[in-house]
């Protein structure tokens, strides 16, 4: 499970980069790859600087003043269980994670 | 990329570039064509980085190496090194035939991002009828290379009658060298694998076994391993969507430079295929007759006009259809709404015969010259 403690970071097979077309951040792995929303682009930006989760959702809650704490906190689990689910996720750290 | 909207110009998102039919496997279900003898006149580096950077320029975001055997390529390193310069996602997809530490090692650094390993059979003599040879211990070979690289891998398993049985060595093997992705794909029976039908196509009670397996081992291995299980069109009862439709996200440039929907799509005889020797890729995406043949519905007859599912499967595959009908704009035969369906029946009916206690033989894929 995901919890606060862990401190994901995308999996080698993973490469984030612009869309030139959309200009739109896609998130590609082998044969396939994801269009990214805004604050997810800025999600998977933030994993792999040795990150909790809550420190994440920190960081979105400091550029997203307005948004609500328990709806971004919401967001990025959500986000980063939908990329464990496909395997682009690894956890480093001790306190949580898989 | 499933978020496009349908009122977009079609765009390729991947490119698959066939850079050699030379091959030292010959494997019986090949998706390469019948006549590849007679397509030797392979591209040279400087026109296939050209492809590449054309490619990029229509929207392409990744890049199939394969072939035949992409590694009989010298200039290999040095194409990796040019779509990773474009920023593609590069896939090398290869039988590991011959491939030393040494020259992983220099194709990772050159930018491969995902290494697709083949692997024909756990058992060595499955490997020798359906290949040829049994190359398995060369294969562990590299996959133990890609590991200490780093280097994310896949095993690629062509399921059919002679190895469908060992699904869960498959699963194994996968767990032991440390693959990230297992994909089980049932042999789509088209080429070479057409001519070998009736030795490769399974009974339905071993699909359904083995499907279990797959999902099982899925289940278990989520968030660790991901294993696709891709079933045949033939035991489905609809076609599938070839390519994501005809000419819609792939483009495949062959050996020698035609460009392609589809790697099949070359056994269509009634079409004209460009070639990039002659007409910039992006010209030929937007304009080339055979390009545009089967995109969107207005070709589709019925039952496909009107029907439900035109828009998730785009009427299968024309290849099939093509093969199986004469026809290619025929309703794909795997659909059982398709007026030919039976050719599709009739298959798995014979398929349903007991299992002889010898391997049949088999037609394998071999070049006279190269």
């Amino acid at each position: 499970m995901i919890g606060a403690g862990s401190r994901p970071r995308l999996a080698s097979k993973a490469r984030l980069r612009v869309d030139p077309r959309s200009g739109k951040h896609v998130l590609l792995y082998p044969e396939r790859g994801l269009e990214l929303t805004e604050t997810a682009a800025r999600i998977a930006a933030l994993c792999g600087q040795g990150l909790t989760v809550a420190a994440i959702v920190e960081k979105l809650a400091s550029a997203y003043a307005d948004a609500e704490r328990a709806r971004i906190e919401d967001e990025v689990l959500t986000f980063l269980r939908s990329l464990d689910e496909r395997g682009l996720l690894v956890f480093a750290g001790e306190d949580g994670g898989a | 990329m499933s978020q496009e909207a349908e009122t977009e110009a079609p765009r390729p998102y991947t490119l698959v570039a066939e850079l050699s039919y030379r091959c030292p496997l010959a494997c019986g279900y090949c998706s390469n064509p019948l006549d590849l003898d007679k397509h030797t006149r392979e591209l040279d580096t400087a026109a296939w980085k050209r492809v590449l950077g054309e490619a990029a320029a229509l929207g392409v975001l990744q890049v199939n190496l394969t072939g035949g055997e992409p590694l009989v390529r010298d200039d290999l390193e040095e194409l990796v090194a040019a779509a990773r310069t474009l920023s593609l996602y590069v896939n090398l997809i290869t039988s590991g035939v011959p491939l030393g530490a040494a020259r992983l090692a220099r194709l990772a650094a050159a930018g491969v991002d995902s290494l697709q390993l083949s692997v024909q059979d756990t058992d060595g003599e499955g490997g020798r009828w359906i290949a040829g040879r049994d190359c398995l211990s060369a294969k562990l070979e590299v996959a133990a290379a890609a590991r200490a690289l780093g280097l994310p891998l896949t095993l690629n398993v062509v399921i059919h009658r002679g190895n469908i049985a060992r699904v869960a060595e498959f699963v194994a093997l996968a767990e032991r060298v440390g693959a990230e992705r297992l994909e089980l794909a049932n042999t789509q029976y088209l080429g070479w694998a057409l001519l070998n039908r009736e030795a490769l196509l399974p009974s339905r009670a071993a699909l359904a076994e083995a499907r279990a397996v797959a999902l099982a081992a899925r289940e278990r291995l989520r968030g660790k391993i991901e294993i696709l299980f891709v079933r045949p069109d033939y035991d489905v009862g609809r076609p599938r969507a070839c390519m994501d439709g005809w000419a819609r996200r792939y483009l495949v440039v062959t050996p020698d430079g035609t460009a392609l929907p589809c790697h099949q799509a070359a056994s269509i005889t009634t079409l004209a295929f460009e070639n990039v020797r002659e007409r910039a890729l992006g010209d030929i995406w937007t304009d080339s007759p055979a390009f545009r043949a089967f995109r969107g519905e207005a070709w589709m007859p019925e039952p496909c006009r009107s029907c439900d599912e035109r828009a998730r499967d785009f009427g299968g595959c024309r290849c099939q259809a093509f093969a199986l009908v004469g026809d290619a704009r025929a309703t794909d035969p795997a659909c059982d709404k398709a007026p030919r369906h039976d050719l599709v029946v009739a298959a798995r009916l014979h398929a349903e015969r007991d299992e002889p206690a010898v391997r049949p033989p088999i037609r394998l894929r071999r070049m006279r010259a190269g």
